[in-house]
């Protein structure tokens, strides 16, 4: 490994590139800290987003009005507030209002756990719509069969809507879920250590804005390229064919 | 055509030649018009407490009015004339450009002598104050001096340079915001144990509001100071007014002046004034009119 860090080295004394992340070991532990951050906050942010999205729809259609009315509330508030807005007003106004309730000092979540719970609940608001989307798009006749076979409301959900739904939103739901990746980058804000905040960091102490600029950009393509080739082949493994044509 | 866009290219070259001569520093000497008018104009904080503020029937008061006030005193001894003071407000983003504007004749308004502020202004020797980076931390922190930090969740700013040198080299974790609005609220929520920044700007949250941060003192020992410079215009650096100034600060560090002011306005005792005072009367380079490289 030295090697590749030496060639960096080299980079700079001949080239003026500077790259520190690489050979420079204490930027390089804390850039690929800060790169893990960003990975396993995506992670936890888009199962609970797709959680909440699917718990959404289901209550969307309760036959309860009040459940109806505060699922589309939550709707509404996340889905018409901008994330960094979102993320400012948990981490600074909801926390010390819940913390005073409570008698805590020092919050009773950290940065990471208010980026958590704000870009989950942002992103499953979006994911509630297109779940509804895609239930809506299964045939009537489809559910009123199974209903006619004996199932249960949340059997029909469960077995025979929601998978077909699912492959009808598949493409509609890796937008979202590609854009609650990019959208990690607003924690930088409220300090969560990940890719943005550690390159911010760095740049300021080195002065090597272009380079940084450059690499930060190359990171989030890589990542984001990834999930879009995950998803796609998702998509693809679960295709029925025939369907949707 | 091509003969009009000639025309209207030679208009525009002599409109801004014109120009040119309209902003051409005026030759004349500095204190030969202070002296005609009998007045001198003077950039000033009020922003700043206790350094430059407003007292609560709305006067200008301060560490650096007191400066001002005695520099007067004797430009109107030099001068064998009363001179008249006015005072202009400033603030740090417009301080510079009213010097170069002629708004004011010198300011002494918290300004860090920093390379790139010389290009711009000229800025008197010897320095008269000097700040640097120090934690503010609650008392019931555990921090005490800079090692004690280690493993504690410290607040600072996004992108200031010494997030790195003296929080996390120090093992500190560094939980950095946009502005300070966010650390403030966030310290004061318990976040963080401390506050990494300027020392400078926690004095006047001590003096300001007392009972909102009366658990918080400063409580490392100051760092990385960069001294504060008085300032006169880039043509005048080297002429009378500014070798007046000059003498007036070298006198001020000598009679141990800048330390009174300091105790008077209750800002802790900073250890750069007491060096400035042994090395003045030591005769050191450091304390003359003209500034070294490194200095």
């Amino acid at each position: 490994m030295d090697i590749v860090w030496d060639w960096f080295q080299w980079l700079y004394d001949e080239h003026g590139i500077k790259l520190t992340i690489f050979y420079d070991e204490w930027d390089r532990n804390r850039f690929f800290k800060g790169i893990w951050t960003t990975i396993h906050l995506s992670f936890v942010c888009i199962v609970l987003s797709i959680v909440i999205g699917i718990c959404g729809t289901w209550l969307q259609m309760s036959p309860l009005v009040w459940v109806r009315r505060i699922i589309q509330a939550y709707i509404q508030f996340f889905r018409n507030t901008p994330p960094l807005i979102q993320l400012y007003f948990f981490y600074f106004a909801v926390d010390t209002s819940v913390s005073g309730l409570l008698g805590v000092h020092g919050g009773i979540l950290d940065s990471y756990g208010w980026a958590v719970v704000s870009l989950s609940f942002f992103a499953g608001a979006f994911n509630v719509e297109i779940f509804r989307a895609g239930v809506e798009a299964v045939p009537q006749s489809t559910t009123e069969a199974a209903t006619a076979l004996g199932y249960t409301r949340r059997q029909v959900y469960q077995y025979i809507t929601l998978p077909l739904a699912f492959r009808v939103c598949l493409p509609a739901l890796n937008n979202n879920l590609i854009n609650l990746l990019k959208t990690t980058t607003v924690a930088y804000a409220i300090a969560v250590p990940e890719t943005l905040y550690i390159s911010n960091q760095i740049w300021s102490d080195e002065y090597n804005v272009f380079e940084m600029m450059n690499v930060v950009w190359v990171i989030y393509l890589v990542l984001v390229g990834f999930l879009v080739w995950l998803m796609h082949n998702w998509e693809k493994s679960v295709k029925i064919p025939g369907y949707g044509k | 055509m091509i003969k009009s866009i000639k025309k209207v290219a030679a208009r525009v070259a002599m409109s801004f030649a014109l120009l040119g001569l309209i902003v051409a520093p005026a030759m004349a000497d500095v204190l030969d018009d202070i002296v005609e008018r009998g007045k001198i104009v003077v950039g000033v904080k009020a922003d700043y407490a206790p350094w430059g503020m407003r007292d609560a029937s709305g006067n200008l008061v301060g560490m650096e009015h007191d400066m001002i006030d005695d520099f007067v005193a004797r430009l109107s001894k030099e001068v064998g004339k009363p001179i008249e003071l006015e005072k202009v407000v400033v603030v740090s983003s417009n301080r510079m450009q009213f010097l170069e504007q002629g708004k004011v004749d010198m300011f002494i308004a918290t300004m860090s002598n920093k390379p790139d502020r010389r290009k711009v202004v000229g800025i008197v020797q010897p320095d008269y104050y000097s700040s640097g980076v120090a934690i503010f931390a609650h008392k019931d922190s555990g921090v005490d001096g800079w090692k004690s930090i280690a493993g504690k969740k410290i607040c600072g700013i996004q992108g200031a340079w010494y997030n790195k040198d003296h929080g996390l080299k120090n093992g500190a974790e560094m939980v950095a915001f946009k502005g300070t609005p966010e650390v403030e609220k966030a310290l004061l929520d318990g976040r963080c144990v401390g506050w990494l920044y300027d020392d400078s700007a926690f004095i006047p949250r001590k003096v300001n509001e007392p009972e909102k941060w009366v658990d918080y003192s400063i409580a490392t020992p100051t760092v990385d100071d960069v001294p504060w410079g008085a300032a006169v215009t880039l043509d005048e650096l080297g002429g009378r007014l500014s070798t007046l100034l000059s003498e007036a600060i070298i006198d001020w560090h000598k009679s141990g002046r800048l330390i009174e002011l300091e105790e008077k306005w209750g800002i802790p005792q900073t250890a750069w004034l007491q060096q400035m005072r042994e090395r003045c009367r030591a005769g050191d380079k450091v304390c003359n009119d003209v500034y070294d490289e490194g200095e």
